[in-house]
Order: structure tokens, then C-alpha cells, then sequence
């Protein structure tokens, strides 16, 4: 891999620079919190940011968007219009990219899916390194750090920006701007060395997710998820928050006084009452400890068994947003804990 | 090659979720609340190319309602149409019985594992099928009739609360004559008298059946009495847990293991199934 740096004082002209390669959007400051969203001024992007609220699925499966439209007598057509819009995600958090690293699974497999995927191609990622908050636990979840899934990813080492090239086409960025990048010295490196053993002492969260599953297994008819469905509210705020929830409801919606209309996803929620109900009524999730417990196993259990790793990274918005305060660090916690049964 | 993948490759790489217009040839009312609707898709080289595995199923579109999973019910060696057993039961299964013959849905698919036919070549077969369960096993049925020497004895048991309530009851009557299966039919009552059959309920069936649990592979589908009853027979009769296959229903929106409705602790129902093993059912949470 490319390894460069770019002076501090050089990255406003990289912005410009990068202009060309698409929209360039970056986390600005709103309402207290922090969102991802395209840039008026270069001046407005926060690189110093926490977590935004929302995560960058948005870009990649919309809140609401159209999949087909419906006309008589032609049929369903695809609109597959708008997905070659071409964005520049500048800023970008480890954990964030590694979420688009296992939402790109998610949504590859036997059937890919032609809007996330066409989508995704179209934007470039600039990653940006960042120091954990209170509610980062990304070291526990391995997704602290990326090698993949980013175009160029930045790490700041002082007067510069020690840069990663990922792809060609980052390449290409970097080549765009020649004259800002600089080679590295060992200097620079042991300034990076030190700056990752800083980032790695500064986690004030931390869960062991080693044999995880197992515990899950184990624990699957433990009290604690009855007493979790007592307190959440089926809000569905964490999977809205959550960088890797990708469940989505269709519908259609129909013009009034036609039969044209047009097929629509949105957002969803396993904590949702209906989310495992079939015509007729029957639930196969009809209680809130269920859909709590089924939200849990999902991320932390049944992923490892599809793709090896916990869908979970760690960033820390569902502790931020949820309502009732459940935090899933806590919850890992009392799974893993022993009810003094003494040693034999 | 994976199952799954080599069902994804039947398909074309263009929009997964794109459906393609078929028309309604013909609704033949079955039970009540139940009927039978042929399709064929407009576009007659997709008629000639669509091709299935007995257990898959489709995603089907009724313009301005939506789009639901449903079993394919028809034989995969009849080809050119395709054969759907709708129960009317919520929003979009109303809107398509207000549809009438000629009328246009569209379709999606085939998608699934469907039965494990390579492994079960070679076998016995049994079919268990209690009130609605026939939709799904139906194409397996014909599928093992229409190949008649890829399998050993088969077996296919069938009850229903009255002879009016045996989904495809005319058809199944037809087979009991035939002397290359054993066809058993029950119902629990018969107000009519005019049910030659056994009245009983389906377990009873077991006492006139003749079965090698060795060297069979039974499918199983029905209301959740039924697996309950038929399961714990077929165990004492000695069936292996992995050749105990059943059919599975779930809330789907996608079909192609995106939309996450379908999950079952860490199986997708639309890639992973719908077909299962009674031991994938004691291994998965929530599985019936």
C-alpha cells in the first residue's frame, strides 16, 4: 500500500482538489451533534468531529427509496436512475468504513443488490482516524482500524495527515494533487506508532466478544432478555442509528385514482411489533423480550456464523440514542457474568 | 457450487428485484378461501425458460398491492405455466382474488433451496400434509410421480377436518387407485356421508401405511398441531432428524436475504429455506 503524508496547512487546497471526483460531503456541526451532508463551503466540514447521528448507510440504502414504478400495460420497471451520482464521503471513521465493509457483504451474495451496489461505486471514502468518546468500544470490536474499504484514509500525526492510499482511484486523488503529498520518514512512522498505542489507551468501554456466540447459545433463555423487554420501548431508534442494520420493509404505493404507483423500500426495525408477522396474524416475534433477544443474536451471534465477525463495530450510537438506556456493552457484560456458583 | 448459488445463477444478473408480468389463465376455486391460480409469464421466452425445483417458491406482485412469497405449487417436469395455491388471508392475497382470469400480476424468482432431490434419489418417500399443507409438498408429489423410477415406495398422507376441506382433494382422490403409490386420505368428520376414505385424524394414517424409516425421506408440512403430532411419530418410528423435511412460512420482503424478515436465529427462511430439516428446526430458535 502507497504510504504519504500530506501538511495540515495543504488540506484545504486537497479539498479543492477533490472537488472534481464528486460532491464532496463531510460531517458539519447541527443541532449539538454532528451530520454527514454535502459541503456549501469547505469551511463548514468538522474533521474533528464525534459520531454523526445517522450513519453513512443513508447514502447507500435511503431512508425511503424507489425500487420500481409501476405503469399499465408495461408493468414493474426498475428505476435505477440517480445511482450514478458521484460523492465524495470525505471524513470518514474507521468503524464507519469497516460498517460498509459488512454492509458490501450484506449486500453482494447470490443476489446483489443493483441500488446499494451502484451506489457504493459511485462514492469515494476519505477516512479519517479519531480518538475514542465515552461510548466507543470499536477496540472490542476490532473495527478501530481498517486496511480496506476506503479510497484514501488520513491519520493525524501532528503537522501532518499520515495518508493511506486504498485504490486506483485514490490514487488517482493523490496524483491529482502531486505536489501536496510528501514521502514518509521512519519519523513520521514512529509518530504514527505512537499515535495508535495512544488511540488504543484511551477506550474507557470494553467488551470481550470471544466466545460470544457460545454465551449466547448458553444464555438464550436467560431472564435477562425478559427484563430488557420490560424496559425497551420497540423505539426502534437503535437500528436507525446502527451503521450496520439493513433491514428494510417494501411497499407499494399506488396513485390515487389509477392502478399505476410505485414499489418503495424503507428503513425497518426488528423491534418492530410487525416485523415477524405473516398474513393472518400469526407472530413468529410477538413479545418484546423476543424481538430484543432476536435484535442481540442477530448482531452478535448469527453474524459470526454468516461472515465470521459480530455485525456490531462499536461506535457507540445506539448507546447515545436509546431511550431507555440499554447499552449493548452492558448487556454483553451481564451475559458474560457468573451467578457465584461455587468452583467444584 | 452452493445451493443457493446455483439457484442465483439460473437467474439473470439484472435487477434482483425486478418481477416480470404474468397472466392469470385460470382461478380454479378449491376450499374455501383457497384457490389455484395459473400463470404465465407475457413474455413467452421466460414462459418456455422458467424453471424450478420442487419447495421453491416465487415473489408475487398484484399491481397496487404489493408482493408476497408464495410456494410454487406445480410440478417442475410441467412446464410453461405455473401453478400457485393462494389462501385468502390478508391485504394483497384480497387483492388478488378480486383479480380475474386474464388480468395481469407479475413474479419474481424461483427462490429457496427447495427438497434436496439428489439425496433423496434413490428413496422412499413419505409426504405428510395435514389442512393447508398440501400447497407446498404438492410439486414434490408430482415431481416424484412424473420420475417415477428416481424413487422407491411412495407414500403420501394427507387429512382434513371434512372432505370438502382437502385442498386439491378432487386430485388426490384420483390417486388412490394408483398402484405406483400409496395414497391414504383421512378426515376428521364427514357431515356428508359420502367420504370413502378413512376418517380419523392423520396420525391414525400410520396404522395402514407400509414404511421402511431407514431408507425414507418424509416432508412434512401443516398447522403447528400437525408437526407437533407427526414429528414425534416419525422419531419413534425411528427417522433420522436430518431426513424429517418441512416447509417453513415467514414474513418476507425481499426473498434474496437482504430485508432481514425472514431470519431465524442465523438462517435466512428465503435462502437457507424454506425447506428444513426437523434438525435445523431444534438447532434454530423460534423455528416452528
Amino acid at each position: 500500500m502507497k504510504v504519504l503524508k500530506l501538511a495540515k496547512g495543504n488540506l484545504d487546497f486537497f479539498a479543492a482538489v477533490v472537488q472534481q471526483f464528486g460532491e464532496v460531503h463531510a460531517p458539519v456541526s447541527r443541532n449539538g451533534g454532528f451530520v454527514f451532508r454535502r459541503l456549501q463551503r469547505w469551511s463548514e466540514a468538522r474533521l474533528d468531529y464525534q459520531r454523526t447521528i445517522l450513519p453513512l448507510k443513508k447514502y447507500f440504502l435511503p431512508p425511503r427509496e424507489t425500487l420500481l414504478r409501476y405503469t399499465e400495460p408495461e408493468g414493474y420497471q426498475s428505476c435505477l436512475e440517480g445511482l450514478n451520482r458521484r460523492i465524495v464521503l470525505f471524513g470518514v471513521h474507521p468503524c464507519d468504513v469497516y460498517a460498509l465493509n459488512i454492509l458490501d457483504e450484506v449486500f453482494a451474495g447470490p443476489y446483489p443488490d443493483p441500488y446499494f451496489q451502484g451506489r457504493r461505486r459511485n462514492t469515494v471514502i476519505i477516512g479519517i482516524d479519531c480518538l475514542p468518546d465515552e461510548y466507543c468500544f470499536c477496540s472490542s470490536m476490532r473495527a478501530d482500524f481498517v486496511d480496506h474499504g476506503f479510497d484514501l484514509f488520513f491519520y493525524d500525526i501532528g503537522d501532518y495527515y499520515f495518508t493511506l492510499v486504498g485504490t486506483a482511484r485514490g490514487d488517482d486523488m493523490v496524483l491529482a494533487a502531486a505536489s501536496l503529498f510528501e514521502g514518509v520518514t521512519a519519523d513520521d512512522v514512529d509518530r504514527y506508532k505512537r499515535r495508535s498505542a495512544a488511540k488504543r489507551q484511551a477506550f474507557r468501554l470494553d467488551v470481550e466478544i470471544r466466545d460470544l456466540p457460545e454465551i449466547f447459545e448458553m444464555e438464550y433463555e436467560s431472564g435477562l432478555w425478559e427484563e430488557l423487554g420490560r424496559r425497551c420501548l420497540s423505539c426502534g431508534a437503535c437500528s436507525m442509528v446502527c451503521p450496520t442494520c439493513s433491514c428494510f420493509d417494501v411497499r407499494d404505493e399506488v396513485e390515487l385514482g389509477s392502478r399505476n404507483g410505485l414499489r418503495v423500500r424503507h428503513w425497518d426495525s426488528c423491534l418492530f411489533v410487525s416485523h415477524a408477522q405473516i398474513a393472518g396474524g400469526e407472530n413468529f416475534r410477538r413479545s418484546r423480550a423476543s424481538r430484543i433477544k432476536m435484535r442481540y443474536y442477530h448482531k452478535q451471534r448469527a453474524f459470526v456464523a454468516e461472515y465470521g465477525r459480530p455485525s456490531c463495530v462499536g461506535c457507540g450510537r445506539c448507546l447515545v440514542a436509546c431511550p431507555a438506556s440499554i447499552a449493548v456493552t452492558d448487556v454483553i457484560a451481564q451475559l458474560r457474568e457468573t451467578r457465584n456458583v461455587p468452583d467444584r | 457450487m452452493s445451493r443457493i448459488a446455483e439457484v442465483a445463477a439460473l437467474q439473470p444478473a439484472a435487477n434482483p428485484y425486478q418481477p416480470h408480468s404474468a397472466r392469470i389463465v385460470r382461478i380454479y376455486r378449491m376450499v374455501p378461501d383457497n384457490a389455484l391460480f395459473t400463470l404465465r409469464f407475457v413474455n413467452p421466452e421466460l414462459a418456455a425458460a422458467f424453471r424450478h425445483l420442487p419447495g421453491q417458491f416465487v415473489m408475487l406482485s398484484v399491481p397496487g398491492a404489493g408482493e408476497m412469497p408464495i410456494s410454487i405449487a406445480s410440478s417442475p417436469s410441467r412446464t410453461g405455466v405455473l401453478e400457485l395455491c393462494v389462501r385468502r388471508v390478508g391485504r394483497v392475497t384480497s387483492a388478488l382474488y378480486r383479480l380475474k382470469t386474464n388480468e395481469l400480476v407479475a413474479v419474481r424468482g424461483p427462490y429457496g433451496n427447495g427438497f434436496p432431490i439428489r439425496e433423496m434419489r434413490g428413496h422412499d418417500l413419505l409426504i405428510v400434509a395435514g389442512g393447508l399443507g398440501m400447497a407446498p409438498l404438492r410439486s414434490l408429489l408430482w415431481y416424484a410421480l412424473d420420475h417415477r423410477d428416481q424413487f422407491e415406495r411412495i407414500t403420501l398422507m394427507c387429512g382434513a377436518k371434512t372432505p370438502r376441506d382437502m385442498l386439491f382433494g378432487e386430485e388426490l382422490v384420483s390417486l388412490v387407485d394408483r398402484s405406483d403409490m400409496s395414497c391414504l386420505l383421512t378426515v376428521d368428520s364427514d357431515p356428508t356421508g359420502a367420504w370413502k376414505h378413512h376418517i380419523g385424524l392423520l396420525p391414525s394414517l400410520f396404522d395402514h401405511a407400509r414404511i421402511n424409516p431407514p431408507r425414507t425421506y418424509a416432508a412434512v408440512c401443516g398447522p403447528p398441531v400437525v408437526y407437533q403430532f407427526i414429528l414425534r411419530r416419525l422419531l419413534e418410528l425411528g427417522f433420522s432428524k436430518d431426513r424429517i423435511l418441512m416447509s417453513l412460512e415467514r414474513r418476507m420482503k425481499c426473498g434474496i436475504g437482504k430485508c432481514g424478515h425472514c431470519s431465524i436465529g442465523y438462517k435466512y427462511t428465503c435462502l437457507d429455506g424454506p425447506i428444513f430439516t426437523y434438525w435445523d428446526a431444534i438447532n434454530l430458535p423460534e423455528m416452528i
